[in-house]
């Protein structure tokens, strides 16, 4: 009997973990962290574009809704969403907060020139230091947050069409 | 008089022992986190504009003293257990920790067992 | 032309399979005793025509038929010859074709060589390696096919990776394969067993020059992929713990172990059954290793691309043979009464059985966990060397020690043991672990265990290896295996104590200083190759201790075809140290990033494991002369 139940469990284990691999095969072995969300950011301390002065938490409470867009003027996929970031300008509940990352402060004022600005507020992080607080790792990135500053959705790459609608539902 | 002489040279060896610095290891913090846009290299290894700007912010957390498992649990709660190699003792990650240990232990009482119930024929 | 050649001889193959498998049926319902002459034809017809199967395809890759799918993607006209040929096997379904030749070539030399074994245990394994053979042949010719044509046919290929253009690597499929795939055939073997009820003796006899030769053969593959990441992959390390070292690793705890215990089974006919779970096991892990590499399930250096058929059909491949196994091991199975001291040689193997199990143990969860953590919990998590060296490393300190008694240890029931020596081995390494520390520098409390024992496990076989000069009695391939094992454990241990790492970023003209090194950033020149476009630095180290300097020329590479970019390190490798160092540009400055290392005893690090191997040769050598 007992020589039975070792052997049904040694069976079942491995009709076990042979369906966790059937599984496994159809998820993504490409990291993301689409799913960190629901987490507060706690320190913001950003230097301002243009003006003497940091943008901190209190600044960002003050909105309903804030997009937090990190890009630079030597960032092809930044040029494919500024289009839809300048769209999401006419959002009343949302301001854009744009973080200028290790980039010249000449050719982002360029960029901007040509591309239009859809900030309502510029920052820079000119050693990419600020947006590992974040959790930035490449860009183009974007970050929603809230009134209580907690991520509602993060954006790996350019925002795309269905971003901008989901951004639309969220903010409204 | 033997036992003596072997414990007289362990201690000397052991006297001499230089502990490896209590100071905190840039070097060891960096090869324990990964390069999240490379394939499977370090941020130590990797000469991305990920790693470069991971290497600054570690170095400026080990700067304002913070220690080794802080500037992991910074990192694992922007990034994600991901990002470390060394899966953090957790509730979930305790069996991946435990079970090699346990397969040990049941491997020798396996081998023990065996062997008592032959000798006692 | 040569695709149609190719895709015949894999559709006559096929054929042949099934009627090897026909015959072979037939000739276990007659009486005769010996084997039908038409199976020897057939298996050899087999042998030959997937051999041109093969032979086809590197003549496609060497001259440059891109009408066919995989020289397109992995070739180019401009690679040089050597590499062209060896891209054959460089790539998903040019590595499976020799997959299906080694599965094929040792089922016939199985065959062969077994003559004095009995027909029925024979003809199982060839049926059972045929079933597999099939299984991989059905995967090539409707999954993975090296044949397939694409059309318009392609004027130039997409080109070798070029971190893939390595004489180490180049080779080291071939090792790798004849070691883990050639591990099918004891797997047969232990089936055919099985099923017939073979005698454990004759059983180990069968298989032992099988175990051997594929053990040996893995040492080596092992080795040349590290040798390969040493010098290629630019961080100055030879092993990660990347799914695909481990995947490589896992077949090779099991043949170590098997290894041993088939010591024990042929001299005493004992772990019968046990040597029939390693058996199965070995080419398990074989396939469970390749299934992990090329479904793309786990995120890797090196796998292969993706394509989730492949995961799929490899994996149904792989649960029918897991399952097939351990039902007719439960069938088969019976408890017998062993006359088993403890204090006994037969012990100690247990004992090293033991300790593989563990590491295989460990390098399997720490493999395969992150895939559990994701289904299960949607939670990504990475494990990575700082698991595998936490985990494993104290145990070694443990491993050696034995490792050092047991060969001293006397079969059945001990003598005794002399303790005296014992004694004085232990003296002897814990002062020469204390010259180092006192001399050089010191380090952490388990660097000392891991190289005191190393030690001891290193003057134990000097001392056997004097003994085995005086008189014959000892086992010198064991010796040499053992030795080598404890140098390398020794070197390792310092290697990663004395090890130094600098990172920092230089201009052209400046210099570094630390410790007692200088490394000077003196030229810097762009040049032009075949297929390449290479900035290359010239970097002077300086030591100040031992009054010497060294040129190191660092290189990025811009390759056309794929277009990538690579580091390749310059590696200056000395008796007693290599000089290691790395240039990487930082955008938008004119900086570069560099990376020096001194590390130390590398060249003895290789040379160790190849005398590891060399214990396998010898022994291989030693049962040939014996036998004639």
């Amino acid at each position: 009997m007992q020589k039975k139940i070792i052997k049904s469990s040694i069976i079942l284990l491995i009709i076990f973990i042979i369906g966790v691999f059937f599984v496994g095969l159809n998820k993504s072995s490409i990291y993301d962290t689409k799913n960190l969300v629901g987490k507060k950011i706690s320190k913001i301390q950003l230097e301002h574009f243009a003006e003497n002065r940091i943008i901190t938490e209190n600044d960002l409470k003050k909105n309903d809704f804030t997009l937090i867009n990190f890009w630079a003027s030597w960032c092809g996929p930044c040029r494919e969403e500024h289009p839809i970031l300048i769209k999401l300008n006419d959002e009343k509940n949302l301001k854009l907060l744009g973080v200028n990352f290790k980039d010249k402060k000449s050719n982002a004022l360029a960029f901007l020139k040509d591309l239009g600005d859809p900030y309502d507020d510029l920052a820079r992080d000119e050693l990419g230091k600020h947006s590992i607080n974040f959790g930035i790792y490449g860009i183009p990135e974007s970050i929603l947050i809230n009134k209580n500053l907690v991520i509602i959705k993060k954006f790996i790459g350019p925002i795309s069409k269905n971003d901008y609608d989901d951004i639309k539902n969220i903010v409204r | 008089m033997r036992t003596k002489v072997i414990i007289f040279f362990i201690l000397i060896n052991f006297n001499v022992v230089n502990a490896t610095t209590f100071s905190i290891d840039s070097n060891k913090i960096l090869k324990n986190l990964r390069c999240l846009v490379c394939q499977g290299q370090s941020v130590a290894d990797s000469n991305s504009d990920f790693a470069q700007t991971i290497k600054i912010v570690v170095k400026d957390q080990i700067n304002e003293g913070k220690s080794e498992k802080e500037i992991y649990d910074f990192l694992i709660e922007k990034y994600g257990e991901w990002i470390v190699y060394k899966p953090p003792f957790n509730k979930v990650n305790f069996v991946l920790w435990l079970f090699p240990y346990i397969a040990l232990v049941s491997g020798g009482v396996i081998i023990f067992l065996f062997f008592k119930k032959r000798d006692n024929h | 032309m040569l695709s149609n050649i190719g895709n015949t001889l894999l559709f006559l193959n096929i054929l042949l399979g099934i009627s090897i498998i026909y015959f072979s049926f037939q000739n276990l319902k007659n009486n005769k005793v010996i084997i039908s002459k038409n199976i020897y034809h057939i298996c050899l017809f087999q042998s030959t025509f997937i051999i041109i199967c093969f032979f086809t395809l590197v003549t496609a890759f060497i001259v440059s038929d891109f009408s066919i799918i995989t020289v397109y993607q992995n070739s180019h006209s401009l690679k040089p010859f050597l590499y062209k040929v060896t891209g054959t096997w460089g790539n998903h379904e040019g590595s499976l074709l020799l997959w299906v030749i080694i599965l094929t070539i040792f089922s016939f030399l199985f065959l062969l060589y077994n003559k004095h074994h009995a027909k029925n245990y024979r003809i199982y394994s060839l049926i059972v390696q045929n079933v597999l053979i099939l299984g991989f042949l059905f995967f090539l010719l409707f999954n993975s096919n090296p044949f397939s044509i694409i059309l318009p046919i392609p004027k130039e290929g997409l080109g070798l990776n070029p971190i893939l253009q390595d004489p180490a690597l180049a080779i080291h499929p071939p090792l790798l394969y004849i070691g883990f795939v050639g591990s099918s055939i004891y797997f047969s073997a232990a089936i055919a067993s099985l099923l017939t009820n073979y005698s454990g003796k004759l059983f180990a006899k069968s298989i032992k020059t099988w175990v051997l030769v594929s053990w040996t053969f893995q040492t080596l593959g092992i080795l040349a992929g590290s040798i390969w990441a040493y010098y290629e992959l630019g961080w100055g390390g030879f092993w990660f713990w990347d799914p695909v070292e481990n995947a490589s690793l896992l077949p090779w705890f099991a043949m170590s172990a098997l290894l041993h215990s088939l010591i024990v089974l042929e001299k005493r006919n004992l772990l019968y059954f046990w040597v029939i779970i390693l058996c199965l096991l070995t080419f398990i892990l074989s396939v469970t290793g390749t299934f992990l590499v090329r479904s793309g399930i786990l995120n890797s250096v090196h796998t292969f691309a993706n394509d989730p058929s492949r995961g799929i059909y490899i994996l149904i491949f792989l649960s029918l043979m897991i399952f097939v196994s351990v039902l007719l091991f439960f069938n088969k199975f019976k408890n017998s009464s062993y006359n088993l001291s403890s204090n006994s040689k037969e012990t100690f193997i247990l004992i090293n059985n033991w300790f593989m199990i563990f590491y295989l143990i460990t390098v399997l969860i720490g493999t395969v966990y992150p895939i559990f953590t994701e289904v299960l919990t949607d939670h990504k998590v990475s494990v990575g060397p700082p698991f595998y060296n936490t985990v494993i490393i104290p145990i070694i300190v443990l491993f050696l020690l034995f490792m050092s008694v047991g060969p001293q240890t006397g079969w059945i029931k001990n003598k005794s043991y002399n303790l005296n020596l014992l004694f004085r081995i232990l003296i002897g390494s814990i002062f020469i672990n204390f010259c180092i520390v006192y001399l050089f520098k010191g380090y952490s409390l388990l660097s000392n265990f891991i190289i005191i024992s190393a030690i001891f496990l290193v003057i134990s076989s000097l001392i056997d290896l004097y003994k085995s000069y005086k008189n014959l009695k000892i086992d010198s391939p064991r010796v040499v295996s053992h030795l080598a094992f404890g140098f390398l454990i020794l070197f390792i241990g310092i290697n990663y104590n004395f090890s130094l790492e600098k990172d920092f970023n230089l201009k052209l003209g400046e210099k570094k200083n630390f410790e007692n090194y200088s490394v000077e950033f003196q030229d810097l020149k762009l040049q032009d190759f075949k297929n390449y476009k290479a900035v290359i630095g010239e970097f002077k180290i300086n030591n100040f201790k031992e009054n010497s300097n060294h040129s190191l020329y660092p290189e990025i590479r811009i390759y056309e075809n794929p277009s990538t970019i690579t580091y390749e390190a310059s590696i200056r490798s000395g008796i007693l140290k290599d000089y290691y160092i790395t240039m990487s540009n930082i955008d938008r400055s004119d900086y570069y990033n560099i990376k020096f290392q001194k590390k130390p005893f590398m060249m003895w690090i290789w040379i160790s494991v190849i005398f590891i191997s060399l214990g396998g040769f010898l022994r291989l050598y030693k049962n040939a002369k014996k036998n004639y």
